[in-house]
């Protein structure tokens, strides 16, 4: 390295809060990883509904009438998480624990819809293959849902104590991220188990 | 945003005593149980991972000496069934990916002049879960009910109405937990390499073990999680009586394959990559040159990483596949030589115009060229798929996948220990014995397997726990039973040096091989800050420039001291620019008490423990918690 | 124990017929190649590692090196594998299952035997046997393979590769064998506790002398003689009826091997045990004393049963 690149070594910042952030750079692996997951749970979809011999899906289509509401739900979650972290982006706590409470309350009212749609089903994860395969695929993001809650708690309780700022906020970001990811996941999740019966009529 | 001034002098009188204050970890239980030092946690990487090898070694003893004759009586069928599963999962799972992991772990920051890995706590969480991991499915021998359906577990012959016992939970639940600690170790090696390198380190001067784990911890993103779904399948199928294989149910058996190999294959590049990465940059200390070909092997090994994902279904050339993708999967699988056989030439052309010093890690090197050339042309038959009709399950695919994993791996491995155990203890290994260990272990070792082409090619299917005589096929299992035993006997003499060496061997000094990374610029064993500077980097071999008339550019003891508590240097991710100076954490108990409630819950699971397994959840959802709360 | 003295070591690479002979051709090529690869590497190895030995050498960036790696490790590559591949692709069409087929035969997958069943087009009706499938020479037999269970695989090296058994899809294979004769076959796919012992014999005669077998095998059993009825009687109301099947006798059962033509077939159990008086006894004796994980079970006879059973089922030809 050259004199001067050694000379700007003298003020370097600590621990960068943007995506230059090991932290952000993890996250953003785990999300890699976590999608795979989730692409290999809907390759075994649509492998066995593939090669099925009879009706695929066997009870038809899932039906939309809550479901698609529900999908609105969490697309909202993503945008009030959206506000919330360019909220604190600018200082604003007040966005900040606004946008977090509500992202909040989107996230449980869709994991409480879908227990009201697994309760209204009428097969259930061992009537068959087709069963084990929508409770697991719907259940495995159900639980990331129940994760990014967590995550979402931990930090609306550290933005309450003030541990967040303009310029310091790493936690909100990669919370963010992993939030959006759950949304993105539910939109395949929901065009391959929802909509593509439906398209392939 | 805090911005500190660090100042890039020269060592100055006292530098070394306060980073060692800094950086060493605790004394006493709490320091054992706690440390997150990179350079602890990869020597209990490969130790452990070493006794897996000596437990899977041993329970393949056991079956060559079943095997030694015809219609033997030393094992029943279910004990060798357990043995030759439990030998297929602890090689696979917990020996040869480890024992890269440890390398890896012990050598990256040291190599990317770095002071610790990007999480080192992360590092320690990955290390409890494997032991833990490892300790889960060994602990079925103790309930008598070891995994028995073979490593790749097909179905249904692995689902509850023909495995009733809890053989094949221990299986599927222990694979589970040992995704987590390979997943967060592959996140951890991808960012250290991203953000932590020397200043000037740009990817094109990466050693290329480095371009060997990253492209296996990419691998591992991207495969790993098709195990932990078909695990999941087959968890639910057989406790909860779900249907993903069950053909009655619109499930199907092939489900199962596909997922398996679509991880299975690509592992099988993980667990050799980084091994051929470590030749590639300890054969070339030897060769007294750099390596030839330097960007062509970085691109052979990251292009076969990628190639390693579509050549799956070659395992499934029997099950009636379409004939268009059969010949898809066989070209590709024809495809993904090239990127070996360019790595192949490099090292010997490496050889060729360098002026060899033989060592034993040279040695192991040449000898690891030449199983890994057998084990290649070998592999090519078997991806023809009307030969690899007669090939697949055969001892003719045990001597083609023992000369991959062992002649790539493990020969790689005890050349890597006898080049960087030195670095580790300071103290050199026995040349003499060292010698003697390489030529019983290859001798050994061609004794044994390659008899077994031809046991194979005379018709001997795979995984049977005996034969009857009179088919031809007694001689050559016996002769592969001696050579069996001579390799374990070269094993041993191994063992027996780093035993001897502890307390004989010459202490090595820094850099024993006049060799060029960054490792050896600094004492042998390093101090617990690696580092009293951090070096500025200006080529591939930043100790060799001045020999190669190219100028000492790299600074070595000039660069930033970053000693106002645990810090390191955050660069850029491609051309390690500085960025940020880093904050590492200080030693913690969450790794393991995490780990431990991960195990909890691993445990609940298998015994149907509903509550247990609760509790471990919620315990582990508490322990992430406290480990984050700043 | 002993194999006949009629098997041979089963070579693949020494096929005897035209479903394995495409296999063994590329099969030699392959292995020709392979050998002479192995042997350029390990001089090249050798030669590069004796030929500028130096101790204590300086470190040097002599030669380029990158020839090596162009030649060796792109283009020779590159052309054997093209040469492989097309091998490849027209082998497989070589060794295809052909459209017409002297006889169609039902290969059933069981823990840990096999179940072989001849279709008669004409009547309609099932000829059931076990562990030994007969073939007339000369002409491709076509074999529809499915399971009971898990998932097996066929395979007889020197007639054919391996074909997988798997539930819920019908795998099709073929054989020929070019001359009469005695082939071994085994179960390919690991299939539990009792693999090892899931073997099979391809017994390869003449059109006329397959004809002759076959119509024999179809025969429900003759009455027994004499000698032999108490045995049947043993046999048919006894345990063994429970599980296993001689047609033309009150024995009915299900899950086991058909013993109709029992004595006819060479081996007992799937291959552990050949068919001669000592081995069934034995074998019925104490099944598991052979074959520890079978299904089925020690009945308890005493001496003098076991001789009559034994004295019965051989009659049963």
């Amino acid at each position: 390295m050259s004199a001067p690149a050694i000379a700007a070594l003298r003020a370097l910042p600590v621990e960068l809060q943007d995506r230059r952030a090991p932290a952000w750079w993890g996250v953003v692996f785990l999300i890699a990883t976590e999608a795979s997951l989730f692409a290999y749970l809907l390759f075994s979809y649509f492998y066995l509904g593939s090669i099925a011999r009879g009706a695929w899906p066997p009870h038809g289509p899932p039906e939309l009438r809550l479901a698609l509401p529900n999908t609105f739900v969490l697309l909202a979650s993503s945008g009030t998480m959206w506000w919330a972290e360019s909220g604190i982006r600018r200082g604003s706590q007040g966005r900040l624990r606004a946008g977090l409470l509500l992202t909040i309350v989107l996230g449980a009212v869709f994991l409480a819809v879908q227990m009201i749609e697994y309760h209204n089903s009428d097969f259930g994860p061992r009537t068959d293959a087709y069963g084990s395969l929508f409770y697991t695929v719907t259940g495995f993001h159900g639980a990331h849902v129940a994760v990014g809650l967590l995550m979402l708690l931990v930090v609306m309780v550290r933005a309450w104590l003030g541990h967040f700022a303009e310029g310091r906020h790493l936690a909100i970001t990669n919370t963010a991220w992993y939030w959006h990811f759950v949304d993105v996941v539910w939109l395949a999740v929901f065009t391959s188990l929802y909509l593509s019966p439906r398209l392939a009529g | 945003m805090t911005v500190t001034t660090i100042t890039p002098d020269q060592r100055s009188a006292g530098l070394e005593e306060r980073l060692e204050r800094i950086w060493e970890t605790a004394p006493g239980l709490l320091g054992v149980l706690g440390t997150v030092d990179h350079k602890a946690i990869g020597k209990r990487y490969l130790a452990t991972a070493f006794l897996f090898l000596i437990l899977g070694g041993l329970e393949a003893s056991a079956m060559r000496l079943q095997l030694a004759g015809p219609e033997r009586h030393l094992l029943g069928p279910e004990q060798y069934n357990q043995l030759f599963t439990m030998h297929g999962v602890t090689m696979i799972f917990l020996y040869a990916s480890p024992i890269l992991s440890g390398f890896s772990n012990f050598l990256w920051p040291l190599l990317l002049g770095s002071r610790d890995m990007a999480f080192p706590r992360l590092n320690a969480l990955s290390y409890w879960v494997f032991l833990f991991a490892g300790l889960f499915l060994y602990s079925s021998f103790l309930v008598g009910q070891a995994p028995d359906r073979g490593w790749f577990a097909y179905v249904p012959l692995t689902e509850a109405a023909y495995s009733p016992g809890l053989n094949m939970d221990f299986y599927a639940l222990g694979l589970i937990l040992l995704t987590v600690s390979t997943t967060v170790g592959a996140i951890n090696f991808i960012v250290t390499a991203f953000t932590m390198r020397a200043p000037g380190m740009s990817v094109n001067r990466l050693p290329i073990f480095m371009w060997g784990t990253l492209t296996t911890s990419f691998a591992v993103l991207f495969a790993l999680p098709a195990l932990t779904v078909a695990c999941v399948f087959l968890y639910f199928d057989r406790r909860f009586g779900m249907h993903f294989f069950d053909t009655a149910a619109g499930g199907h058996p092939l489900l199962w394959q596909h997922l398996f190999w679509i991880f299975g294959h690509p592992w099988v590049y993980i667990i050799v990559l980084p091994a051929m990465g470590m030749v590639s940059d300890y054969l070339p200390v030897f060769c007294r040159r750099p390596l030839v070909g330097y960007t062509f092997v970085a691109l052979a090994t990251v292009s076969t990483g990628i190639l390693g994902f579509g050549v799956w279904a070659h395992h499934m050339f029997a099950t009636g596949l379409p004939p268009v993708s059969t010949t898809f999967f066989s070209a590709a699988s024809m495809v993904i030589t090239l990127p070996s056989a360019v790595a192949v030439f490099a090292w010997i052309a490496t050889i060729w115009h360098g002026r060899p010093v033989v060592r034993t890690p040279f040695l192991f090197a040449a000898g690891f060229v030449v199983l890994f050339v057998i084990g290649g042309v070998s592999g090519v038959a078997t991806a023809a798929v009307p030969f690899d009709w007669q090939l697949t399950d055969t001892y003719f695919v045990v001597a083609h996948l023992h000369y991959v994993l062992i002649g790539i791996n493990l020969f790689a491995v005890i050349g890597a220990f006898y080049f960087w155990l030195p670095k580790m203890t300071g103290r050199m290994l026995s040349e003499r014995l060292g010698r003697w260990n390489f030529w019983i272990m290859f001798v050994g070792f061609n004794l044994a397997f390659l008899p077994m082409h031809v046991t194979g090619l005379m018709g001997m299917p795979r995984r049977i726990y005996t034969y009857p005589a009179g088919l031809g096929w007694d001689t050559l299992n016996l002769i592969s039973t001696i050579g069996s035993f001579v390799f374990a006997f070269g094993i041993l003499l191994f063992l027996v040096n780093v035993w001897w060496s502890r307390r004989h061997g010459t202490l090595a000094g820094p850099n024993p091989w006049d060799a060029p990374t960054l490792e050896w610029s600094i004492p042998s064993p390093p101090p617990p800050y690696n580092f009293a500077v951090i070096p500025t980097v200006e080529s591939r071999h930043p100790l060799w420039e001045a020999e190669l008339g190219e100028g000492a550019r790299s600074k070595l003891d000039v660069g930033p001291t970053l000693d106002q508590g645990r810090e390191t240097l955050g660069t850029s991710a491609l051309d390690a620019e500085p960025e940020q100076v880093l904050r590492m954490p200080e030693d913690s108990l969450w790794p393991l008490l995490l780990g431990l409630a991960l195990t909890v819950t691993a445990y609940g699971l298998l015994i149907s423990g509903w509550w247990i397994a609760g509790a471990g959840g919620a315990l582990s959802i508490v322990f992430v918690a406290g480990w984050l709360w700043p | 124990m002993i194999l006949p003295r009629t098997v041979q070591t089963p070579v693949m690479l020494h096929p005897a017929g035209p479903a394995a002979s495409p296999l063994a051709s590329l099969g030699w090529v392959l292995l020709g190649i392979s050998v002479v690869v192995v042997l350029v590497v390990s001089v090249l190895v050798l030669v590069a590692a004796l030929r500028a030995r130096q101790e204590g050498a300086a470190v040097s960036r002599s030669g380029q090196g990158l020839t090596w790696i162009v030649v060796g490790g792109l283009a020779v590559p590159a052309v054997i594998l093209t040469f492989v591949f097309v091998l490849t692709v027209r082998t497989l069409g070589a060794a295809a299952v052909p459209s017409h087929s002297a006889a169609t035969i039902e290969v059933v997958g069981h823990r840990w035997w096999w179940e072989v069943r001849y279709r008669d087009s004409l009547s309609a009706s099932i000829t059931t046997t076990a562990n030994e499938l007969h073939v007339p020479t000369g002409q491709p037999v076509r074999l529809e393979l499915s399971t009971a269970d898990v998932i097996h695989s066929f395979w007889v090296p020197e007639l054919a590769g391996k074909t997988d058994l798997i539930p819920g899809q019908h795998n099709v294979a073929w054989v020929q064998a070019d001359h009469p004769g005695v082939y071994w076959g085994t179960c390919g796919e690991y299939c539990g506790l009792e693999h090892a012992r899931m073997q099979l014999t391809v017994v390869a005669e003449s059109p006329a002398a397959f004809r002759r077998w076959l119509d024999q095998q179809r025969q429900p059993a003759g009455l027994a003689s004499a000698s032999a009825m108490a045995g049947q009687a043993l046999v048919t109301d006894g345990a063994c009826a429970l599980c296993h099947t001689i047609r033309g006798t009150a024995a009915g059962g299900a899950l086991g091997p058909d013993l109709t033509h029992v004595a006819s077939r060479r081996m007992l159990a799937a291959g552990t045990v050949a068919n001669t008086r000592g081995g069934l006894a034995a074998w019925i004796a104490n099944p598991h004393a052979l074959k520890p994980g079978t299904a089925m079970p020690a009945v308890g006879l005493s001496g003098p049963e076991l001789q009559a059973v034994v004295a019965y089922l051989e009659t049963l030809r």
